[in-house]
């Protein structure tokens, strides 16, 4: 029995269950007279014995489809001949990759190893026998918990508190979901990134200045030490992100001080929401406006001004960025300038200021703890931001602070190394995940500061 | 007359001054705004100019003679012999009769590749849907190679700067219009195929489907755990450390990169859980993680925006907490939430980086027909071609984000219709 038809199975029995509940707290109420001497509502008898299907089903369901494919493999293993057995944990994977190929599509090439053709009729065999179980099991694992549901129903038994304690563990189970990403996040790139320092040492990728990690593929290689200096990763970064910053932050600001502070309501209403459909163009078209667009402009004006430009130049990617972020800088600076009371502003006005020494002298620097919490919840944007730089910026570790140049950024990396092709333990692969727990680290400190300033500036004024 | 000027003499000596900066703040702030539409109509004309052209495409009428000998079928009945039958012959033969003065190998090159080298395909279609058409000689619409169309498009009277195309082209080019064998129509190949390495058999419904598998995942997952979450954080949860790290949670996931999201798919669902790559269903995953935060917070600011006083009635006739929210607050608070959910789905459509992560940019020809089929989604396709040198994959990649941005627009419009219209203010 295929997955998606038990489901279906588990979802009418579901439904089953809920009617049989409700129809036997009705007939338990009967004789005493009708269903107001229960303690609860009919359907939270049906709801309570439905849930008592439904979890012990899904629940198998769910432990049954993660754990299987590892149960197989060992299985599988284990009935294989002795030099099968011999080989590494690498080759093995290989070879368990073919069997599963055949075992799915059949083979036609006789040179195919017999052992192998074996090994996939035990895997069909096997799988064909787990789905029977499993439908098996969780069905009857269902119906154990609905018998016991249904046989505790009686008229004192209080259904609704159990069915809303079930319903709030749910909810706090979801709740939790938010920590459990987090921990996955730094488990992830955790342990995948201590596995890359026991080749490479922290202090090497942190302050080495040489970045080439196609060179440590092979171990015979000269100069296989590879270079997994981060150094030059790390500046293009900030190279990149202080262009953007250097257009975002004016640009926003600026916007958002005219809009709040002079605009009239009807050009503001028209204007504001043509501004938020930049921060609604998904990163992907930025990207391909910078690489198609931008970059072959600036490097023709280059070009006719007589200077060198990259065509994958720092400047159309921070550029681009920068238009990118702007409406995120007008939005959260909106905030903070609206935060601050209106009696500031016209005891300003009071002593005879104009409107812009009061937005400069009164208004800005009440305002600066939010902005400056705006501006890093910006800059964390610009260092995460992955798929403009991908697609305009380049491969190539440059150590440079020319914005005309051609330089790479951490997001990059983590996107040439992990989509090309790939074996899970290279230090090639591993590398991403290190630089990966560099871009969470910082993106996270910068947050945790940002939000932090953003949240106690809010209350000073509230 | 005093030497010492009185105060207001001194003020009215800096007006002159300080309304000069006031003019010149108020500029600042104009220019930056006018930079801020500028850029987005830069943007929109930039996509829509170069992406306009490839939703027409030009076909070429040619008589065909579906000739069984030289299409090497004995039986119309056996349809393997029609898979396999030489349909790129015929079409060559019908070539030269329409251009009997071609001679010479690179000539005749050069003549075939008029027409799309996938150009058997629809003979195959047509002769599968219609077995009397054998012996038979119709008129069929072949569709042009990329480089004739982008030639047609952009390059009429303009041949020396494209250099894909040679003078006879051209000529023949020229004669098949004057005999009306040159069609213009609307590329309806362009959304109702998969991806090719022919810019002209490439469409984008393969990936429009894998974005719809992997929406459907996220919109699933999402949408009821972050109405969960919510309701838990605004209406159950004590005021203690734990439920402060929730929250402190939920606001740094918001502003992760969303490439983490993606090694963590990689390294969690992929690695340890064995989902199968590449598909919308750990697509889905991962954009679920990915859009829970904003979901959550639109949807606890929809609780918060529901009065106490409701709360305070249906408690006092005797419902218990979990009836409130059910019966009263839910019902209340739906629309905000929905809202949210929109902008979070709008948000998750747009997304590719986390998608690279997790192998879905891989090449894929066939139509995913469930979440566990090899997919790409839309994004992704778009950085594909974006990738690719030919001429007329610019085109598509720009008509592509038109079909993207519509939908986006589309969806954040009618979150803002939903907002409007079913908004109570209290």
């Amino acid at each position: 029995m295929s997955t998606s038809s038990l489901i279906v199975i588990i979802l009418i029995g579901a439904f089953a269950t809920f009617m049989l509940g409700r129809q036997r707290s009705l007939s338990v109420a009967a004789p005493l007279g009708g269903k107001r001497h229960l303690h609860s509502l009919p359907n939270y008898y049906g709801s309570f014995s439905s849930l008592l299907w439904a979890i012990p089903a899904l629940g198998i369901l769910a432990l049954w489809l993660i754990f299987d494919d590892s149960v197989i493999y060992n299985l599988v293993w284990a009935s294989m001949p002795e030099h099968l057995q011999a080989l590494s944990d690498q080759e093995r994977s290989l070879i368990y990759n073919q069997i599963q190929g055949i075992a799915m599509n059949g083979s036609a090439d006789p040179s195919v190893d017999p052992a192998m053709i074996k090994a996939a009729e035990h895997m069909n065999s096997l799988l064909d026998s787990s789905k029977t179980a499993l439908a098996i099991v969780s069905i009857l694992a269902g119906i154990i918990g609905s018998a016991i549901a249904l046989s505790l129903v009686k008229e004192t038994f209080q259904a609704r508190n159990k069915v809303e304690s079930i319903i709030k563990v749910f909810l706090i189970l979801s709740s939790c979901i938010a920590i459990l990403t987090t921990i996955g996040i730094v488990l992830s790139v955790l342990f995948e990134s201590l596995r890359f320092f026991q080749s490479v040492s922290p202090i090497e990728f942190l302050f080495g200045t040489h970045w080439s990690p196609q060179i440590a593929i092979r171990a015979d290689q000269v100069g296989s030490s590879g270079g997994f200096g981060a150094i030059p990763l790390f500046t293009g970064t900030l190279l990149i992100s202080a262009i953007a910053m250097f257009v975002a932050v004016p640009v926003g600001l600026m916007s958002a001080i005219y809009l709040s502070e002079y605009a009239s309501h009807k050009v503001r209403d028209m204007v504001k929401p043509v501004l938020e459909v930049l921060a609604g163009v998904p990163t992907v078209v930025y990207g391909f406006f910078a690489a198609l667009t931008v970059a072959p402009s600036i490097r023709n004006m280059g070009e006719s001004i007589g200077l060198s430009v990259s065509s994958e130049s720092a400047l159309a990617a921070g550029l681009v960025m920068g238009v990118m972020i702007i409406p995120f800088v007008s939005s959260l600076s909106d905030d903070v300038i609206h935060a601050v009371p209106q009696a500031m502003r016209d005891g300003s006005y009071g002593l005879g200021a104009t409107r812009s020494e009061t937005i400069r002298k009164v208004v800005f620097p009440a305002a600066l703890p939010g902005i400056v919490g705006g501006v890093m919840l910006a800059i964390s944007r610009a260092i995460g931001e992955t798929m403009i730089v991908v697609m305009a910026a380049g491969l190539a570790a440059n150590l440079t602070a020319n914005p005309l140049d051609a330089v790479t950024t951490v997001t990059v990396q983590i996107v040439t190394l992990l989509t090309g092709d790939q074996e899970f333990d290279s230090p090639k692969t591993l590398a991403a995940f290190a630089l990966g727990l560099v871009l969470f680290a910082i993106t996270l400190t910068l947050n945790v500061i940002a939000l932090h300033i953003v949240n106690k500036y809010r209350e000073q004024y509230e | 007359m005093s030497e010492v000027k009185s105060t207001i003499e001194k003020v009215n000596a800096g007006l002159g001054k300080r309304y000069r900066s006031e003019k010149m703040f108020q500029w600042f702030g104009i220019i930056s705004i006018c930079f801020g539409l500028l850029c987005v109509l830069a943007l929109f004309f930039d996509i829509i100019g170069k992406g306009h052209s490839a939703f027409k495409h030009h076909s070429i009428e040619i008589p065909i003679m579906f000739d069984a000998d030289k299409l090497g079928i004995t039986d119309i009945n056996d349809t393997k012999q029609i898979y396999s039958a030489n349909y790129d012959g015929v079409i060559k033969a019908s070539l030269r009769e329409l251009f009997p003065n071609v001679s010479g190998r690179t000539e005749k090159r050069k003549l075939y590749k008029l027409v799309s080298n996938g150009s058997y395909l629809t003979l195959q279609k047509m002769l599968l849907e219609d077995p009397s058409l054998l012996n038979q000689t119709t008129e069929v619409q072949l569709i042009t190679d990329d480089d004739i169309d982008t030639y047609l498009k952009h390059f009429v009277g303009k041949e020396s700067e494209f250099e894909r195309i040679h003078a006879e082209q051209v000529e023949w080019l020229a004669t098949l219009r004057e005999e009306g064998r040159l069609i213009s129509h609307f590329n309806t190949v362009f959304f109702q195929a998969g991806d090719s390495r022919e810019p002209e058999q490439a469409g984008i419904f393969a990936a429009l489907m894998g974005s719809f598998y992997t929406l459907i995942v996220t919109l699933c997952l999402s949408f009821p755990i972050a109405v969960a979450a919510a309701v838990y954080l605004e209406e159950f949860a004590p005021k203690n450390k734990w439920t402060d790290l929730i929250e402190v949670n939920i606001n740094n996931l918001a502003a992760v990169p969303s490439i983490i999201f993606g090694l963590l798919g990689l390294a969690i669902f992929i690695s340890f859980f064995g989902v199968p790559r590449s598909t919308p269903l750990v697509g889905g995953f991962v954009l679920t993680l990915m859009t829970l935060p904003t979901i959550i917070i639109s949807s606890r600011a929809a609780i918060k925006s529901v009065p106490p006083s409701i709360r305070e009635a249906a408690l006092g006739i005797g419902a218990s907490r979990m009836q409130m929210v059910t019966h009263h607050v839910l019902p209340l608070s739906l629309p905000g939430m929905l809202t949210g959910t929109i902008i979070g789905m709008a948000q998750a459509l747009g997304e590719t980086a986390p998608l690279l992560m997790i192998g879905m940019i891989a090449f894929i020809v066939d139509i995913p027909g469930s979440v566990t089929d090899p997919a790409t989604v839309l994004p992704v396709q778009i950085f594909l071609w974006s990738d690719s040198p030919e001429r007329a994959f610019t085109e598509k990649t720009s008509a592509a984000i038109m079909v993207l941005l519509a939908f986006l627009i589309a969806m954040n419009a009618f979150a803002i219709y939903m907002r409007k219209r079913l908004e109570k203010r209290w």
